[in-house]
């Protein structure tokens, strides 16, 4: 399931999303994520109108469809626990069609559906309008411990380094006859995976020498911080506004 | 494998985090202990190695094909502290770079396997290596498949207890912890073999690099040998 992660999600461009202060995005979508999870369950008007949020979101940040399409697909195993879900719930049940199906195990799956739609849909609209370099300033000027921000932007950084040495091991392996069809194929795989360890851990100790020798002391200085104004502020909590507006209906009702 | 926004509710998405960042803070201080200053470039090399590993598939057959969680493999690696702090990253990695795995359920992903399957797979690993302390090194494989296969379904019970506290629908709970962990005992014996073989092939060329194998390899005198025949 955590296949196709090969490549960045990130597109360059200059849209209204592109050009908000990565911080202001990233607050923008946890609080609107977090609403929007908090909506009651059985309120699948709202939970539609926050998904059309989304959708509108991801319009503004004017990137291909056929790229947000595709990432999607990490829903699928959701979709159909979701499919499942009002066969398998017990409680008062309800007649559509030809099926019987457990009334709440419908509301949950409904709602289940949207929620994880109209999250993935934000994330994939904060992940192609920032850089992995703005997400590490945005943690830093969040104040994420610095410790984490720091493994964190060393593995964004490396991500490509030994993505393409995997990538060369498998090419490697196919010119000199290799298949993986079989669980036979297991061991080969396994020691590319051992190989894989042992090499992105040496260049770990490379690159630590490297940066003592230019005077490493444990903490990265922080240049060109982010800065953002009110105008950005409002602009990327806007979303959250409208979840909040749906929080409250959906309460009061 | 990663759970999505919207499957727990808020309060408990909230507890996990809660839960999430403390048992993060914990590691951040403990695993200096593990790397010493180096902390920073190889944890982040190491958690580049487990994203990648997660990303080699392993053919079951019928077309199909599984991949590394890599929990425990990280642990016996690189130590708990360090493997905690390194899949917390690739998660929030998965999460906000590549969209996999929810925002709010981030805590949560991070409680199922940056702790329970690390911690699960380290000390079933260290309970083990007590045990057949005599074996050497040559065990440190083996010990790790082990704790490999346990750290899965564990892991899936966790999720299946998260999910009688937070979840939305009445699923039975019985009927529910079967299917997860009968599902995950399944998973589990592939991670085992997977983390088995590349345990083997780690300790085979550089067993100094192993974690769970500190102490467990032999001092060796240093040889010099004289009068080389030509």
């Amino acid at each position: 399931m955590g296949a196709g992660h090969g490549t960045h999600l990130h597109v360059e461009g200059h849209s209204v999303v592109h050009r908000l202060p990565a911080h202001t995005k990233l607050v923008g979508l946890v609080v609107f994520v977090l609403l929007v999870v908090a909506l009651p369950r059985d309120a699948h008007g709202l939970r539609v109108a926050t998904l059309l949020v989304a959708v509108g979101v991801v319009a503004a940040t004017r990137v291909p469809l056929r790229h947000v399409a595709s990432r999607l697909v990490v829903e699928v195993p959701f979709v159909v626990f979701a499919l499942v879900l009002p066969f398998v719930a017990t409680g008062p049940q309800r007649t559509i069609g030809p099926v019987t199906v457990s009334r709440d195990g419908l509301d949950a799956g409904l709602a289940l559906l949207a929620t994880a739609t109209t999250s993935v849909l934000m994330a994939i609209s904060f992940a192609t309008t920032t850089s992995s370099r703005d997400l590490v300033r945005a943690l830093q000027h969040l104040r994420v411990p610095d410790r984490l921000v720091q493994i964190l932007s060393f593995m964004v950084r490396y991500l490509g380094v030994v993505g393409s040495q995997a990538q060369r091991m498998k090419v490697a392996r196919e010119s000199r006859g290799f298949r993986a069809r079989s669980l036979g194929s297991w061991p080969v795989i396994a020691s590319s995976a051992g190989a894989l360890f042992i090499r992105s851990y040496e260049r770990g100790e490379r690159v630590h020498l490297a940066m003592m020798s230019r005077g490493y002391t444990g903490q990265m200085p922080v240049t060109d911080p982010l800065s953002a104004g009110r105008r950005d502020w409002s602009r990327a909590l806007l979303p959250s506004a409208f979840a909040v507006v749906a929080l409250v209906i959906g309460y009061a009702a | 494998m990663h759970v999505p926004d919207g499957f727990l509710n808020a309060p408990t998405s909230v507890a996990t985090s809660v839960v999430a960042a403390g048992a993060v803070g914990l590691a951040l201080s403990r695993a200096r202990r593990e790397l010493d200053d180096r902390t920073a470039p190889l944890a982040g090399l190491v958690a580049v190695f487990v994203f990648a590993a997660q990303m080699l598939n392993f053919p079951v057959g019928a077309g199909t094909s599984g991949h590394l969680l890599g929990g425990a493999l990280a642990a016996v690696l690189v130590g708990p502290w360090t493997a905690t702090l390194c899949l917390t990253v690739v998660l929030a990695v998965q999460s906000l770079l590549f969209a996999d795995g929810g925002i709010t359920a981030l805590g949560t992903n991070v409680v199922l396997m940056a702790v329970v399957g690390v911690w699960t797979g380290w000390l079933v690993f260290v309970g083990l290596r007590r045990l057949v302390r005599s074996a050497g090194v040559r065990a440190v494989p083996a010990l790790a498949g082990v704790a490999a296969v346990v750290s899965v379904p564990v892991a899936a019970l966790t999720f299946t207890a998260l999910y009688a506290v937070g979840g939305h629908a009445p699923i039975p709970l019985g009927e529910l912890a079967a299917a997860m962990l009968g599902w995950h005992t399944v998973i589990g014996l592939g991670e085992g073999v997977i983390t088995f073989l590349a345990v083997g092939s780690i300790i085979a060329t550089r067993p100094d690099l192993v974690h769970g194998a500190r102490g467990l390899t032999a001092a060796r005198e240093l040889e010099i040998r004289t009068g080389v025949p030509a």
